[in-house]
């Protein structure tokens, strides 16, 4: 316990993804925290491949975890576009009446 | 190992604690501020593992451009403070039932993976020891990985262009120039002759 | 050329139905007429060819069916009986098509009409010229639909809609019977074709079966059941009721269909399968029960119908009862020889008839008819020269050909043979008496029509009067002209094979009483119904119809059977049908099927809707219920 191995850095990344899971369908207040939770998981995904690279001495671990980040971001930026987008249309960007898609 | 193993626990601590408090707070600033305090704490869980390249590139992707845009969304839209609706605390129990579940098979993936024995043999490029990360790293993307590093330019180039042409609003009272337009503007369009009798005007509404 | 026969009045029929609007009226009037009127010369030459004593010849067109044992063709098989019948068809088909130019004039509609006709006498053709049973029954069923067009040619009203489908139904019932003639053919003897059947039947002669809990010969069961069919398309007594509803058609229908071709299709039928009925003395004796019953039965009824059209059908279905049972004593030949010169005077009583309508402007009640007959000298000639024949006038057609049924029915040693005889004589004099009725109630007397002035009154145009005097010719000397050939001394060598006799036919000589009384007492009758109808003004007419009035409205309504088969066939199937509608249409199969599986489907789909709920967080939690059951599978796998 004492000695922290690569088990202790994926059980941290499996916890912080579920926290970012658990945020993106238990949240009833707005989108914005929804895409935070998005961020969350991705923060956990990038955890978990430093790890195993740091642990494999594999460098590739990292390469991949700059294209998650390239990704990342990127995503960040289209949905808050979508967001405002959204906003200008609707005036509301609480989850409850974000139901368009029903039927 | 002592140092890191307290490192560790204190780090990983916060982490878990900003992004339980990402989730639930109830104002949405402050649920972005914790969300930069999460990204800090795992940008120093990098730099202790020795990927501190990567830990310096979250620093400055995440908090500095990612964080910084929800700040600005979140102002822009002016997000009124609401109080939890009923609904959160009627799907409480069956959806961290259903979230503790899945956190537990993970566990378990992790705790009865059978490590192969030539683990460490399977790398394909092993890290050099006198290279610093960032110098590993770059050995690395410029040659072998070249595809993917150009494919994820393209992805921000990709990106850009979407949020822009999503957001962009042109006003409608605004006049514009057409250069176009007023090129290719042929006689009959800008031109016209009237026959104005004397004493009277002439309309000219175009 | 025996294929033009056939196939030249189909290419008139589908030139005038495709193309009628194209080429016009009077276009299609002239392609279809004389296309027919060609097929009428052919076949002409054909009779020739048989008259001097040519052998049976079959054209194959091609073949139809080739499956397992059972090989069919289409084919023209002319033989001299098919050379009899197709002189008649085309002959009278062709006339009217003619007298039609005039008659139709006035009907927008004239392309169709025209197509129809040919489409019937093509089907005809088919009928006559078919070697095998099945396509026997496809002219015998393409001439019903044709009956059924014809018919109801004037659509929109309605009795000529409900008449033509009477007509259609009634037939359809006769058709049945015909068809389980040919199945039970086909099970037992292996194969439609005339010839391969005809030359069988000997094998089969004592083969008894089972069929529906009655035990018989099998021989018997086939003839019964064609005569079945042949009663329906004939008009005989339980399946006629449908031939006086089908005067609601034009009168050049009436004459094409009802008197001269399509009806006597049964009694050709019958004389085709010769064969067959030789060998069934039960069959025989069938026939001619309901030949001589039908034709007694018709002439009372005709006794005091009121429609010129209707008189006239009467006569038809009387006649054709004739036809019958002289079919059923063994005389075919005498009965295809009364068929031959039948359709002359028969198709000229109702041209004529056609005519006298045409002159009174649509007048068909004979009751507001009379005196007319120097306004119409022509129609009126003729319908004398065609009333003369029919009753048995010396030296006219009807005199040899009706003469020859009673004289072979006297001399037949069938059980049934005395009641035939007897009453064909009497049905003679009741035929005599209700013809010579319509004349004098129709052109004698005062004109009693309320509606038309009698100035207006006029002749038709020569293009009606020329078909009815070439039918007059006819009705005047194809009796005579055609005696020796068809029934005389050396009938057998016109017929040869085409008529099967079991013994040798023997014709014997009446004794002179039976020879005179019939044309004696015709020309009697003529007095008579003179000094009834016109002397006397109907007044012991009158008052005899006023004692016996319950049996002059028995008359009078037919023996009321479309009363009987309305409350016995009518009302019940109606109900059923009904009912099935209702119940077993509606509510069960639609219940069940479509409808049925609109309503599970939609309450499904209700009920799946409620999933879509719109809320992208509804999705993502359904999405991570599912990677959670998929992760639980994996580690307790």
């Amino acid at each position: 316990m004492i000695e922290v191995s690569l088990g202790h850095y994926l059980i941290l990344s499996a916890i912080v993804f579920v926290i970012g899971v658990i945020g993106i369908f238990l949240n009833r207040k707005n989108i914005i925290v929804l895409l935070m939770s998005v961020e969350l998981m991705l923060i956990a995904v990038n955890i978990n491949l430093v790890a195993f690279s740091v642990y494999l001495q594999d460098i590739v671990g990292q390469v991949f975890t700059m294209f998650v980040l390239t990704v990342a971001a990127g995503e960040a930026a289209i949905g808050l576009a979508i967001l405002v987008v959204f906003f200008r249309n609707k005036g509301s960007i609480h989850v409850d009446d974000i139901n368009t898609l029903k039927g | 190992m002592l140092a890191h193993s307290i490192v560790f626990y204190l780090f990983s601590f916060i982490v878990i604690v900003s992004s339980l408090a990402v989730i639930s707070s109830k104002n949405t600033v402050h649920a972005v501020f914790f969300l930069i305090l999460d990204f800090v704490s795992v940008s120093c869980l990098f730099i202790m593992m020795g990927a501190e390249y990567l830990g310096m590139l979250t620093l400055i992707v995440y908090v500095g451009a990612v964080a910084v845009l929800f700040l600005f969304v979140v102002m822009m839209l002016n997000v009124n403070f609401k109080s939890l609706k009923g609904g959160f605390l009627k799907y409480l129990p069956f959806g961290s039932l259903i979230a503790i579940v899945l956190l537990i098979e993970l566990v378990i993936m992790i705790g009865t993976w059978k490590y192969k024995d030539n683990f460490i043999q399977t790398s394909k490029i092993l890290i050099n020891k006198n290279l610093s990360n960032t110098e590993a790293i770059g050995n690395v993307i410029y040659t072998d990985y070249i595809q993917y590093f150009q494919l994820s330019g393209m992805i921000l180039l990709v990106a850009m262009i979407g949020a822009i042409l999503l957001t962009f609003r042109r006003k409608e009272n605004l006049k514009r120039q057409d250069i176009t337009k007023q090129v290719s503007r042929e006689r009959n369009e800008g031109v016209s002759l009237e026959d104005v009798p004397s004493f009277k005007g002439v309309n000219l509404n175009d | 050329m025996a294929y033009l026969i056939v196939f030249l009045p189909l290419i008139g029929f589908l030139i005038s139905g495709a193309f009628g609007r194209k080429i016009g009226d009077l276009g299609s009037q002239i392609i279809t007429s004389s296309l027919v009127g060609i097929s009428a010369i052919i076949s002409g030459y054909y009779l020739f060819l048989f008259v001097s004593g040519a052998d049976p010849q079959n054209f194959k067109i091609f073949t139809w069916i080739s499956s397992g044992n059972l090989n069919l063709n289409w084919s023209i098989y002319i033989d001299s009986l098919t050379a009899v019948m197709l002189v008649v068809v085309t002959s009278v088909s062709t006339l009217v098509h003619v007298y039609s130019i005039g008659y139709m004039s006035h009907d927008p509609d004239k392309p169709r009409f025209m197509s129809y006709l040919s489409l019937f006498t093509f089907a005809m053709l088919m009928l006559i010229t078919s070697d095998n049973f099945l396509q026997l029954f496809f002219g015998w069923e393409g001439v019903g639909l044709a009956s059924y067009l014809l018919i109801g040619f004037w659509f929109k009203k309605p009795s000529a809609n409900a008449a033509a489908i009477k007509a259609f139904i009634v037939n359809r019932v006769g058709d049945f019977g015909l068809a389980i003639g040919i199945f039970l053919i086909f099970k037992y003897l292996g194969t439609l074709n005339f010839n391969e059947v005809f030359s069988s039947t000997k094998i089969l002669a004592d083969q008894k079966i089972h069929l529906l809990g009655f035990e018989g010969s099998l021989i018997t069961f086939i003839c019964v059941f064609l005569f079945i069919g042949a009663m329906g398309k004939s008009a005989q007594l339980f399946l006629h009721t449908w031939l006086p509803d089908a005067m609601e058609g034009p009168t050049p229908v009436s004459a094409l269909i009802h008197a001269a071709t399509m009806v006597t299709a049964g009694v050709f039928l019958v004389v085709r399968c010769s064969p067959l009925y030789e060998l069934s003395s039960t069959a025989q004796n069938l026939v001619v029960i309901i030949g001589s019953t039908t034709a007694f039965f018709a002439a009372t009824i005709g006794l005091v119908q009121n429609d010129i059209k209707r008189v006239i059908a009467y006569s038809t279905c009387s006649q054709l009862g004739y036809m019958f049972f002289a079919a059923g004593v063994g005389a075919y030949h005498v009965a295809i020889f009364h068929l031959f010169t039948h359709a002359f005077f028969k198709a000229l009583l109702f041209l004529c008839a056609g005519s006298v309508i045409h002159s009174l402007h649509e007048e068909q009640d004979i009751r507001n008819m009379g005196g007319i007959y120097k306004k119409i000298p022509y129609t009126y000639a003729f319908m004398v020269i065609g009333t003369l024949a029919i009753t048995g006038f010396p030296f006219l057609s009807g005199f040899y050909s009706k003469d020859a049924i009673l004289e072979s029915a006297f001399f037949s040693n069938n059980a049934f043979a005395i009641y035939a005889t007897t009453l064909g004589v009497v049905t003679a004099l009741l035929t005599s008496f209700y013809s010579w009725r319509l004349i004098f109630k129709t052109f004698h007397g005062t004109y009693r029509n309320k509606n038309y002035s009698f100035e207006k009154v006029h002749e038709s145009p020569i293009v009606i009067l020329g078909p009815l005097s070439i039918l007059t010719v006819g009705a005047l000397f194809a009796g005579y002209l055609f005696k020796d050939v068809l029934i005389g001394h050396h009938f057998n060598e016109f017929w040869k094979s085409a008529i099967f006799f079991k013994e040798q036919f023997e014709l014997h000589h009446p004794p002179l009483w039976f020879l005179l009384f019939t044309p004696v007492s015709g020309i009697l009758i003529i007095f008579l119904t003179y000094y009834l109808y016109i002397k006397n003004d109907e007044k012991i007419l009158n008052n005899i119809i006023d004692q016996h009035k319950p049996l002059y409205n028995f008359l009078l309504n037919k023996w009321y059977f479309d009363e009987l088969y309305e409350f016995l066939f009518v009302k019940p199937f109606k109900r059923i049908g009904n009912f099935l509608w209702n119940y077993g249409d509606i509510k069960l199969i639609d219940g069940f099927g479509p409808n049925g599986f609109a309503k599970v489907v939609k309450y499904i789909s209700d009920r799946a809707v409620i999933f879509q709920s719109g809320y992208l967080y509804h999705y993502a939690f359904v999405i991570l219920i599912g990677l959670t059951v998929l992760l639980t599978y994996m580690i307790i796998n």
